[in-house]
């Protein structure tokens, strides 16, 4: 497994700590750099509208052109349209959709055609797009600007699912993203843009599918991606004081999702946690255990665990949305229980 | 509109080529498809053969279509290889798209028929996409967006003729409007009189013009085409026509007001312009018969090369979800 994480880097850069956001630009000016066919489109991304919501695109139509780096209307079928459009001659289109509850007013062009296109066609055309979108509970955004829809992705033939939780794999899958041949859904937390981590090195690529251990364990392993990974760590951190050893899988790819990795470290713990903040039933974690389950079956040493986000609507009240998500707490409380 | 898009002789006998191979392959596909020889879903076009004949007749090879489930007539127009096309209506391994896509998802870029879809109103986004690759390229490509009268009322209609005219696309919206979507006739489901109108929305020029008169046709589809290249934008081509066969084959139609398709039948444009190239002299009955029997051989060729092309092995099914076939875990399958 190629694992970011263990990869050695030179000492100087070794301290310099960026954000995600800064990543996911540093990704952009790269990608743009190395091949003309980059576009960027979407809902204020130029830099007369502020470089996107959050300044991830912050400077790039001024050095690219906003020819290369569009602003669009909020139309959200036209933007992934015009990207499918423009990848099926040669351009390598991202489009950001703001927030992911927004992917649903695109989801004919996104499901029935860029995943598709390339099947139906019998494999003459493909679709070269990453769609980004920002999403996750926990600053007051309410029922339609939170939802984690991974799982909705996932379950089309055709589209790859991404899901970074730091700044170097935020770079290192954007940059892989782009560069595949296939649809790519590219999710972003919204509370995690502001943390800081090791600064990618230039060129950097995450293989998509591959997963990353964070940290090593022997009891139980907890799978998780996005911002719950994070919260999956503090968690194993926790537990260690216990004495509780939790080896922790960020998954970082749902579509495909690195099945040898989680098989390999369950077959060693034996016991196995998945945490995500979709509504638990019928998300990722439900095709995570079914698969552990079949594979190995009377390897158990405790039934396979899910914590998810509640089933409704992400809701507004403070106490409701901190009940909605599972954190490390009640990471750290369903890991004693399937250790008890 | 003006008389210098007027389609000369030679352009007259190109839109007659086309629809006498359109008309032809539509007669065919009802008749093969009513013997269960090919199981497919069928949208016949027969009545609306002048609309793509006429358009493709003013764009290159190298411009792009994207188009409809009922779309068949406007691949053919483009240059869509017929043995190919029967054997994907057949579901054969040497159909353009391996037998994967079907008739409602023909593909084939060598000629710039780069998507169709079978979903209403999604020709419009995509075709933006390939003409703003084409405006990033710098080359003059045209892309036209083919759709029904149907796909006015949603809403990437208008997504898409916004953004095409604030970007400036190089790209052609021509609706077929044969009055009716699906079962519904148009005045029960569209507010507006007239589809073109609906360009004044996006400062867009719209334009009204008899889809089964050619030469209007022609002309129109050429300012528009003319524009697109040019640099000047979108046009909005609302074609006039009506589509003989209700909505797919098999229904019964009976939702249809019978005077007004008798009425159509009767002014049916394919034998109208028949007769009206032999009265002007632009050919005589042996050049046009002639035309017609060599769309029949080679429908006739066509048919039994699809005929004769084996269905696809099963492991296409693994092939073409992603580029790297072994993405997919092979337990996916069973």
């Amino acid at each position: 497994m190629t694992d970011a994480a263990t990869q050695t880097r030179p000492q100087a850069e070794k301290t310099a700590q960026i954000t995600i956001v800064e990543a996911l630009n540093r990704a952009f000016v790269d990608a743009m750099e190395a091949d003309e066919k980059v576009l960027l489109l979407g809902e204020d991304v130029a830099d007369p509208e502020d470089g996107g919501v959050v300044g991830i695109s912050k400077g790039l139509s001024t050095r690219f052109g906003n020819h290369r780096v569009r602003s669009t209307p909020i139309a959200e079928q036209a933007i992934v349209g015009a990207a499918i459009g423009a990848s099926l001659i040669g351009y390598r289109p991202v489009a950001e959709i703001m927030l992911m509850n927004f992917s649903t007013v695109a989801m004919d062009m996104i499901v029935n055609h860029a995943a598709k296109l390339r099947f139906m066609s019998g494999g003459q055309t493909g679709v070269p797009i990453t769609i980004r979108m920002m999403t996750g509970s926990g600053i007051a955004s309410g029922g339609q600007h939170s939802d984690y829809l991974e799982a909705w992705f996932s379950h089309v033939a055709g589209l790859k699912v991404v899901a970074p939780s730091t700044p170097e794999d935020a770079y290192g899958l954007l940059r892989a993203c782009i560069d595949d041949p296939d649809p790519c859904i590219f999710i972003e937390n919204l509370l995690l843009y502001g943390s800081k981590g090791p600064a990618p090195q230039a060129g950097h690529k995450v293989e998509i599918g591959k997963a990353a251990i964070r940290r090593e364990g022997s009891d139980l392993t907890i799978v998780s991606y996005s911002r719950l990974a994070v919260e999956a760590q503090a968690a194993a951190a926790r537990l260690a004081e216990d004495g509780i050893s939790a080896e922790v899988i960020d998954l970082r790819s749902i579509q495909p999702w690195d099945k040898e990795a989680v098989l390999a470290s369950v077959a060693k713990t034996g016991r196995l946690l998945v945490v995500h903040e979709a509504t638990k039933p019928f998300g990722a974690g439900a095709e995570i255990a079914a698969t552990v389950n079949h594979e190995l079956f009377g390897r158990l040493k405790a039934p396979v665990h899910r914590l998810g986000g509640a089933f409704c609507a992400v809701p507004f009240s403070r106490p409701l949305e901190t009940a909605f998500a599972p954190d490390a707490a009640r990471i750290v409380d369903a890991a004693k229980s399937l250790c008890a | 509109m003006t008389n210098s898009y007027a389609p000369d002789a030679g352009t007259l006998m190109d839109i007659f080529r086309r629809m006498a191979l359109l008309k032809g392959n539509d007669e065919r596909s009802r008749k093969l498809l009513a013997t269960g020889r090919v199981v497919a879903p069928y949208y016949s076009y027969r009545g609306q053969e002048v609309i793509p004949s006429s358009v493709s007749a003013a764009l290159r090879d190298d411009d792009y279509i994207c188009t409809i489930y009922r779309g068949i007539h406007d691949m053919l127009a483009k240059g869509m290889p017929l043995k190919q096309l029967w054997a994907e209506v057949a579901g054969r391994e040497d159909g353009t798209c391996k037998g994967k896509g079907g008739p409602m998802h023909l593909t084939y870029p060598a000629k710039g028929i780069m998507v169709t879809t079978g979903i209403v109103g999604s020709s419009m986004p995509i075709a933006n996409g390939l003409a703003w690759g084409s405006q990033l390229d710098g080359n003059d490509r045209v892309t036209v967006a083919y759709f029904g009268d149907g796909a006015s009322n949603i809403g990437a209609f208008h997504e898409a003729l916004n953004l095409a005219a604030v970007w400036k696309l190089p790209v052609v919206f021509v609706c077929q409007n044969n009055r009716y979507g699906e079962h519904t006739a148009y005045a029960t489901a569209t507010s507006a009189k007239r589809i073109a109108d609906r360009a004044v929305g996006y400062d867009i020029p719209g334009v009204r013009v008899d889809g089964n008169d050619p030469h209007a046709m022609y002309a129109a589809a050429a300012e528009a085409i003319a524009r697109a290249r040019g640099g000047e934008g979108p046009t909005l081509i609302e074609a006039m026509t009506f589509r003989f066969h209700g909505h797919v084959m098999g229904d019964a139609d009976g939702y249809m007001d019978k005077a007004e398709k008798q009425a159509a039948i009767a002014a049916d444009p394919y034998p109208r312009f028949r007769a009206q190239l032999i009265a002007d002299n632009v050919a005589d009955e042996a050049t046009l018969a002639k035309i017609e029997a060599d769309v029949e051989a080679a429908i006739d060729e066509a048919v039994e090369f699809a005929l004769a092309s084996p269905f696809p092995s099963t492991d296409e099914l693994r092939r073409d979800v992603f580029a790297d076939d072994s993405i997919v875990p092979e337990e996916s399958f069973a």
